[in-house]
This record gives C-alpha cells, structure tokens and sequence, in this order.
C-alpha cells in the first residue's frame, strides 16, 4: 500500500506538471521579473533618469497641480522613494464624462523631482507588462485568463505534494547529485531546486491561489454576508466617502509646512500627498510618510497619515497605520505579502528573485527530465511525433521566452520614440520573437534547436547593455557613476544572463550527447540525442538566470 | 517507470483514470466549496475572520481531496470519500444560514 501510494503520487506529479508545465514556466520567468517590475519600468523611460529627489519637490508638485489643475476633483501627489525618482501626479477632474462607465481613470503627469518639469517617457508597459503577464497572460479575456493561470497554480500545488510523497527521501536526495549522467542528473537538479527553496514554492503557489479568492472560493463570503464580497471588504477595509460635492473657491494653505509637520510627527519620509476637493473650501488634505515595513501588514494603506483642513492649515486628525487584525488575517497578509514582496528591502528582494529563478529551474528541468527518460526509453529508436512535440515546446518556452523578454528590452531601445502605439509595439515584438521562436523549436525539435536557440539568447542578451550604451547616456558606466543601482543592476543582469546563456551553449556544443544508455552502438545522429538538450548544471543555469 | 505505470493504470482502468480525475477535479472543488461555506458560517469567530480562515483552508482541502483520488484504491472509493463529506458539510451550510447563495 506504501509503495502504492508513492506509485500513484509519482504518476500524478509527472502527468499534472507536464500538462501545465509549459504554462507554469512562463508564469515563474515573468513573475519573477515582478520583483523588480519599478526597475524594470525605470529602466524603460530613459526620459525619467535625470529625475534627482530634492527637498523642495512636494511644494513643486503642489505648484504643478495648482497650474495645470487648480479646480480637479482631487489630488494625488507620489513623491520620490528609493525605487523611483520622480514625482508622479494624479488629477482626477471634476467633470461628468469622469464618472461616465464607473472608470475614474483620472489624468496623470509625471514631473521630474528636482526641477518640476514635466516629463514625457517613451510609450512603454515597462515591467507592468511582465507583471501583468504572470496571472492574467495577453490579449486574452482578463477573467479566462486568470482562471487559466489560477488552474495552473492549483495543478503546481498538487505536483508540489505529491511530489514530496514521490521522495520519501528527499532530504537525501538533496545532497544527491550525479553530473554528466542524462536522465539522473536532470532528476538531480530537479530535486536539488525544488527542495533548496519548497518553502518558497510552497508560499508562492498557496498565496497566488489566495490572492484571487474572491474569484475562485466566493462561497464563503456569499454565504456570509448579503451583499458577497462587497460586504466582505467593506466589514474588512471601511472606507468613508469624500464629500460628495466641491465647496466655494477658496485658496489653500502652503504644502511645505504641512510636509514638515507630518515628517516631525512619525519621525518617516512623506510619501503621499492626496486632496480631496482643492482650492474650495471644504478641502481635506492628507499627508501620508513611510512606514516600517511589517510582514503582517494589511495590504491596502495603512501609513500614517496626518489629515488637515485644507484652507486654515489645522490638523483634522492623527491616523497611526495598521490596527492589530485578528490572527487570520495576520496569516492572510503574511502569504500575500510574501508573494508580492510588499516588506523587502533590496537584499530580500533579490532573495525572493532568486527563489524565483529557483522555481523556474525547477519547472524546467521537470520538463527536461520527462523528455531525457522517454528518450532514454527509446533506447536509440527515433523518437515519435510527441516527444518530438515536448522536446520542441520545451524549447520555444525555455530558451524562446528568454529570447523574446531579451527581444522585448531591445525594442524598448530601438522604436522611435514618436511611433503610434508604440507601447503596444514593444509588446507585438516580444510576442512576435516568441512565435518565431517557437516555428523554429518545432522545425527542429532536437539538439540543433537548442544550441541555435542557446546562441541567439546569448547575443541578444549580450548585445543589451551595448544598445543601451548606443543609445542612452545612463548606460552601465554612467549609472555605476551615478550610484544608481536599479539601472547598473539591469545591464549587469543582462551580462549574466548572456553568460550563463553561452557557458550552456558551450556545454551543449562541447560534449557530445550522453550515450550509452541503449544497448545499441550508437551513430552520432542527432535525432538520437535531441532529447538530452543542455545537461543538468547547465540547464539550471540557464533556466536558472530565467527571470 | 513512469510510463509502464501510466500504461498499467490506463489499460486495466482507463475509464478508472477518468472517473478519478472527474472526481478529483470537480468534487475536489465541491467539496473545498461546501468546506468553506460551512467553516463561514459555524466558526466561533466574527464573520470577517471566519470567510478569511475558511478560505485559507479552502486550497489546502481541494488539495488534499485531489491526492485522496489518486491515491486510494478505487474509484469508487474516490468519489465517496469525496461525495460524503461534502455532502454533510454542504447540509452543516444549509443548516447555518447559507440559503442566500441559491
């Protein structure tokens, strides 16, 4: 019955995370580049670089809004912070067509921080596009597409279990690894990276499925509260309205004292600056800083925040953060800010990206080790149409997707600037390498698709921070000289990238396919080895540097 | 191993493999659903953190429902020790107020 058991769990592990492995990978790279979605982003508005923070950028902001929308309906001013540096305004006007459909978009502005300029980015999704992707895909029905990626997640979960069954030593497996040997070493590197970081998996996989309960398990809340999940969050988050219409014009206070004021009183940067109502004279303005980052926090708000009446400068009320929430919900935002990463500071953050990268290896050489031992099973026959199939799908979604992310930075660089939809444009190329990508890992589902594939990711990473060198002048050596981390840490990943790419292409080149496992002599045909791609380290090398 | 595994299981109970993963699939959910409306409405909690610890437990129920299908002997067996508690736990819902949904 043990073995029983463990039989059945192996054979539910292979054939779930085939099934959705395909889309899992895609998930773990894109997800992963989320940790770094504001660097990506900044990356991708050169425009924005410039931007220095400066003491006078809150009444800047304050003189900006007062020129361009003295009479909005509200304001809401983002001050620069560590991951970003410039201000960003947001005016939702006080007109009818606002509210026309429910969609209070607003208009938005971004100012350069240190002169109050405004400033005008190149049309980019920048990492919101990679972020977006990871749970509701492209192009896509947003609700089909979440509920795709949300079946996914569940089958990842039940491979994760009954992949803990399958090892009953997996403890020892870990310390297990066996190089140079096909099938066993892709087994190997399998268990090394799912068990090196399971509690990450664990989280990551648990906490996405919570994340969209609302969605998925509405049952609950339905059954407890009339109104559904509208009464859920209203009972969870009360929100009181704003008032509901603009009082008499009536000029407001300077923003500069209120700043200082809030910064003295919780001894933290401001962040936020929101008005409700300016330049009349019921107008409220909040001043919110930073707050200690803590892991249980609630998801939405929750800074100290000091509220003054707008026109006389008076101090309204003290708002201190977070109350305590009872212990689920602690429970609760602990795995949901574990998966966004809500409370990391930098070191964390490249942990939690390196979990990432993790799991990527870990769907990847899943996917490899079921394509080695078909092949190994052929014992020197050709392989047939489906694993063929496999083979070519692991190819386009591994090295093809790496190749159009790269693909996707590039043309970030090279779109002129003034070109329609250009944001749009970006994304078409990321999408058409991708295609591209995968007509070739089907032409050649074999040995030649990976070292062509491997070859072409290698350059094209490479070439990124050339481009960037070509093209902007906050490049790797200025932004090294600039101090500014998040720009030199993009070019240096892309070089890792680029490394780790063509350390596995000289692997694959270098040794020849692994033999020796059939009883037949073998002829160095490469149909025979199509399936054994880049061997084990490297191929968690190369999945690994995934994200 | 993999594969002769895969081959026993489909040709001694192909139809097996199905019923299996019908019942893991969508009596799983059935069941992780009956479990959370339950566990809402009879916790001893207020209703906000009664829904937010019903829906931690949810996946992990589906989940386990899932292995239960797989990992029992039968089919049948699958189905019923999927069915019944849901069953029981869906009449506990009807039982604590949950007529709203329908």
């Amino acid at each position: 019955m043990k073995a029983g058991l463990r039989q059945s769990m192996a054979w539910l592990h292979t054939w779930s995370g085939l099934l959705l492995g395909w889309l899992l990978l895609a998930m773990f790279v894109t997800g992963t580049s989320a940790y770094f979605r504001e660097e990506i982003s900044l990356w991708m508005a050169p425009e924005l670089h410039h931007s220095q923070p400066s003491p006078e950028t809150p009444a800047l902001a304050w003189a900006a809004l007062n020129a361009t929308a003295p009479n909005a309906k509200s304001w809401d001013i983002q001050l620069p912070e560590a991951r970003s540096p410039v201000a960003q305004l947001r005016w939702q006007p006080d007109t009818p067509q606002a509210e026309d459909g429910g969609r209070q978009r607003g208009e938005r502005a971004v100012m350069d921080a240190g002169t109050g300029e405004p400033l005008a980015p190149r049309a980019s999704r920048g990492g919101d596009f990679l972020y977006r992707f990871h749970f509701e895909l492209y192009g896509v029905p947003r609700i089909w597409a979440r509920w795709l990626v949300c079946v996914a997640t569940m089958f990842m979960l039940v491979a994760i279990i009954s992949g803990v069954i399958t090892h009953k030593k997996i403890f020892k497996d870990f310390f297990t690894f066996r190089p140079g040997k096909g099938q066993r070493s892709w087994l190997d590197s399998h268990n090394a990276t799912a068990v090196l970081a399971l509690p990450f998996h664990f989280m990551i996989t648990y906490s996405g499925l919570l994340i969209f309960m609302v969605m998925l398990m509405p049952w609950g809340m339905n059954a407890a509260y009339q109104d559904g999940w509208r009464g859920f969050f209203q009972d969870v988050f009360p929100r009181e309205a704003p008032a509901a219409e603009g009082g008499a014009a009536a000029p407001m206070v300077d923003i500069a004292p209120l700043v200082a004021r809030t910064r003295a009183t919780f001894d933290q940067p401001v962040r936020r600056i929101s008005v409700d109502w300016p330049n009349r004279d019921n107008a409220v303005i909040r001043v919110a800083t930073d707050k200690a980052p803590n892991i249980t926090d609630q998801r939405r708000g929750g800074h100290p925040t000091l509220v003054f009446n707008g026109g006389t400068g008076e101090l309204l009320e003290t708002q201190a953060g977070d109350a305590a929430v009872p212990g689920a919900f602690r429970v609760y935002n602990l795995l949901v800010n574990l998966h966004l990463a809500r409370f990391a500071d930098p070191t964390v953050r490249w942990l939690f990206f390196l979990f990432g990268v993790g799991g990527t290896a870990m769907v990847a050489t899943g996917m490899l080790l079921w394509v080695s031992k078909r092949t190994q099973q052929l014992r020197g026959k050709a392989p047939g149409a489906a694993l063929r199939l496999v083979n070519g799908l692991n190819i386009a979604s591994l090295t093809g997707l790496l190749g159009a992310l790269a693909a996707y930075f590039a043309a970030n660089r090279l779109l002129p600037v003034e070109l329609a939809a250009r944001e749009s444009w970006e994304i078409r190329v990321f999408f058409l390498t991708w295609l591209l990508a995968l007509g070739h890992a089907l032409l050649r589902p074999d040995r030649r698709g990976w070292v062509e594939q491997l070859a072409a990711i290698t350059v094209l990473w490479a070439a990124l921070p050339v481009l960037n060198l070509a093209t902007t002048d906050s490049h790797l050596f200025s932004a090294t000289a600039w101090r500014v981390g998040a720009l030199a840490g993009f070019d240096l990943v892309c070089l890792l990238m680029a490394v780790a790419g063509g350390y596995a292409l000289w692997q694959v080149v270098q040794r020849r396919p692994v033999r020796g496992q059939g009883p037949l002599p073998q002829r160095p045909r490469p149909q025979q080895s199509m399936a054994q791609g880049p061997r084990s380290e490297r191929g968690t090398r190369t999945a690994g540097d995934g994200a | 191993m993999f594969t002769s595994l895969f081959q026993r299981l489909a040709a001694s109970s192909g139809l097996g493999v199905a019923s299996r993963t019908v019942a893991a699939v969508f009596g799983g959910y059935a069941l992780a659903a009956c479990a959370t409306t339950a566990l809402a409405l009879w916790l001893p909690a207020a209703p906000a953190t009664a829904v937010i610890t019903a829906n931690l437990l949810s996946f992990l129920i589906y989940t386990v429902a899932v292995l239960w299908a797989f990992a029992t002997r039968s089919a049948t067996r699958a189905w019923v020790g999927i069915l019944a508690p849901a069953l029981l736990l869906a009449a506990l819902a009807w039982l604590g107020g949950a007529e709203n949904l329908l």
